[in-house]
């Protein structure tokens, strides 16, 4: 058997090393996306993502930048879905008629989806709200915006969106 | 042979005990509350000056009680949004 003192810095080596992989870690650029599909979503039909172009906003009622986003992702919807982009919004809100409530004033063409219980957004881990993420055509996350900057944001999805687009669907 | 095993077993545990007291500190994520979570505190009536008339009214209670005033912006409730 090996002395104690020497096993010890061995011991806490190990220890140390697993502690990042015990604290599950949020989605990055790269990552596979979850499916929305079998992620419990609620109040409404959750679109068809397979080869497409997905941006996913996370958002909640008592969000003032998500209220903000709204109106933009609703221009970014009609100058998009006809090429094929698909946005779906997944509010994180504890409360179902506070979820309720908002989508009913804010009114938004694409389907705005409630996470009941979290459990999308706890997969997800958000760093910030409202939190979105633009999805290849091949269902990983190819670009990440943290907040809602207003313009900026919106030019910069722009530009991210036509790229993605541009790029040629899964042949199989 | 029992002696070093359990002086073994005694530097082990202390070590892992270390471990989970340093642990608590090297990720925020376990102590904070996640962004999903901030529902409450972003709640209208989280906010300690959502009244400015009570606001007003310690103000000057306080001013009159210590000959001092300000000093008292402390952040607030708020989603931390953005």
């Amino acid at each position: 058997m090996s002395s104690p003192r020497k096993s010890l810095p061995f011991v806490l080596a190990l220890g140390l090393g697993l502690l990042p992989a015990a604290v599950r870690a949020e989605l990055k650029v790269g990552d596979p996306f979850p499916s929305l599909a079998t992620a419990g979503l609620t109040g409404g039909t959750v679109p068809a993502t397979a080869d497409k172009v997905v941006l996913v906003d996370f958002f909640a009622s008592w969000c003032a930048p998500c209220k903000e986003s709204f109106p933009d992702y609703a221009k970014l919807y009609a100058d998009y879905a006809p090429r094929g982009l698909v946005i779906v919004a997944v509010s994180v809100d504890e409360k179902a008629a506070a979820y309720a409530a908002f989508v009913k004033k804010l009114h938004p063409p694409f389907p705005a989806l409630h996470d009941q219980g979290q459990q999308l957004v706890r997969q997800v881990r958000v760093p910030t709200m409202p939190t979105s993420y633009l999805v290849g055509r091949d269902g990983r996350v190819r670009y990440l915006h943290q907040g809602y900057h207003g313009q900026e944001t919106d030019r910069e999805l722009r530009k991210e969106i036509d790229a993605l687009l541009a790029e040629k669907a899964n042949p199989s | 042979m029992k002696a070093p095993l359990v002086r073994f077993a005694a530097i082990l545990l202390l070590g892992l005990a270390g471990l989970a007291a340093v642990s608590g500190c090297t990720n925020a994520r376990l102590v904070r509350v996640q962004p999903w979570e901030r529902g409450t505190l972003a709640d209208y009536t989280m906010d300690p000056g959502r009244d400015p008339l009570a606001t007003a009214n310690s103000e000057h209670v306080y001013f009159s009680r210590e000959s001092a005033t300000g000093g008292r912006g402390v952040g607030g409730s708020g989603c931390g949004c953005n």
